[in-house]
């Protein structure tokens, strides 16, 4: 028998279509960035960390400011943003350029696998209820596709997107924004943390991605009684990764309930008076993303 | 995934798809050249893998609605998770009992979509009644597999 030629040797079309449909979808998912100035992806690689409340307190105090920002909730199967910053609950809004995102808090715009889901129903795809593992992931990748390209989020200033944990599905994740203008990695002071999300950076360095920062959550804890802060870890690890990485650590958050509670009820910490020093590093944080960003002068 | 037809050294052409049950997906290619056909049969777990992609073998008829896939694919969504845009001229257009008792058994979170693309269909060719005939044909003309 003569040798096949290879797929790309045979250049006449199938008719079947699908390079040319993945194609467009990824022409879809550009143009919808192309109105967004500034995409930054809040990650970690660790479960737990707190990425999702930074995210909320980021995308409320960037909003609060008069910026059009979105908030893209990439973690589908542990959805927590809308709640965060009050996403209105009201149907979304189809039309042909797309679907209208809720409205949270102080106007940011949101996605989240939160608003589509029935009460207290986990994410279940339909049929076939076995082999999940073929296309779990592609389905799901797909989806995240949809709410990026799908979603008429408008002309934004910023998009924050919290990222899911797991190394892998950050590098999912980067399939679908290859050019984020930042990713900031969520760790904690632990060993554990910092093991994981030097992975982390591993792989967003092989990814190419240009602007790479971390913030240091649950960093200390304030005694309300005497005042006094105390680390909660007997780890340094956060420093540590920052020194041996060479990523700079913009952040050290620390430990405060009043930051869970705040998310909790849907209007984060940042956006109440200044006089809490979680806020205020929140605040700070907030200030030398845009910083780094450029948006305001250092 | 392309089909050779060896003897010709041709590509063949996808011609047709089809769901004969089972959840297994049917494509037919054909040889320009020499007219063979075969026929490619999908088990569900490939036939699900495909739809993950959000693409239709053979092309499109229906542009990519938006948020289709998760639309189709989410087994427990919000009944009311999405409101449609209201119809632009689709006052004549009924649905027979039997077409909305079929519509009745779509999930919830995807019926409005499904609704509309039906009325949409029936609206562009001047039907005024749909019955589940129109719903079956809209279904084969624009490749509405699942739907």
């Amino acid at each position: 028998m003569a040798r096949f030629r290879t797929y790309n040797e045979v250049l006449e079309p199938t008719g079947a279509k699908v390079p040319e449909q993945v194609r467009a979808q990824l022409e879809r998912l550009a143009r919808r960035f192309s109105a967004i100035r500034h995409t930054v992806i809040v990650a970690s690689g660790k479960g737990g960390v707190g990425k999702s409340a930074i995210s909320a307190n980021l995308a409320a105090a960037l909003a609060a400011e008069g910026r059009r920002v979105g908030a893209a909730d990439a973690d589908l199967n542990g959805p927590s943003l809308a709640r965060m910053l009050a996403a209105s609950t009201a149907p979304l809004a189809v039309s042909p350029n797309g679907v209208a995102p809720a409205v949270g808090v102080a106007g940011v715009r949101v996605v989240s696998m939160d608003l589509l889901l029935a009460a207290d129903a986990p994410v279940r795809w339909r049929d076939p209820g076995h082999a999940g593992f073929v296309w779990q992931s592609t389905l799901e990748t797909g989806a995240l596709r949809e709410f990026l390209a799908d979603v008429d989020w408008g002309a934004l200033d910023l998009l924050i997107v919290d990222a899911p944990p797991g190394t892998d599905k950050l590098q999912r994740l980067l399939s679908l924004v290859p050019r984020p203008s930042a990713v900031l990695l969520v760790t904690t002071p632990s060993e554990t943390a910092r093991h994981v999300v030097a992975r982390s950076i591993s792989l967003l360095r092989a990814a190419g991605v240009p602007r790479l920062a971390l913030a240091a959550n649950m960093a200390g804890y304030r005694c309300p009684a005497c005042g006094r802060t105390e680390p909660l870890f007997a780890a340094d690890g956060a420093r540590r990764l920052a020194a041996a990485t060479g990523v700079p650590l913009w952040a050290e958050l620390p430990f405060d309930p009043a930051i869970a509670a705040s998310t909790d009820v849907g209007r984060p910490i940042v956006l109440e008076p200044a006089g809490s020093p979680a806020a205020d590093a929140l605040r700070a944080l907030t200030r030398r993303l845009l910083t780094e960003l450029r948006e305001v002068d250092p | 995934m392309k089909f050779l037809c060896i003897g010709c050294d041709t590509v063949m052409d996808f011609t047709e798809r089809q769901l004969p049950g089972d959840g297994t997906f049917a494509a037919v290619f054909s040889c320009a050249r020499c007219g063979r056909e075969v026929a490619m049969l999908a088990n569900p777990m490939e036939t699900q893998l495909v739809a993950s992609l959000g693409v239709r073998i053979g092309g499109r008829t229906l542009a990519e609605q938006p948020m289709e896939l998760v639309r189709q694919q989410l087994a427990e969504g919000r009944d009311d998770a999405f409101v449609e845009p209201a119809p632009a001229s689709r006052g004549a257009i009924r649905w027979s009992d039997d077409a909305r008792q079929r519509l009745a058994n779509v999930p919830g979170f995807v019926r409005g979509m499904v609704k509309r693309i039906y009325s949409d269909y029936a609206a562009e060719r001047g039907i005024s009644l749909i019955t589940p005939e129109v719903m079956d044909r809209a279904r084969a003309d624009l490749g509405l597999e699942g739907m």
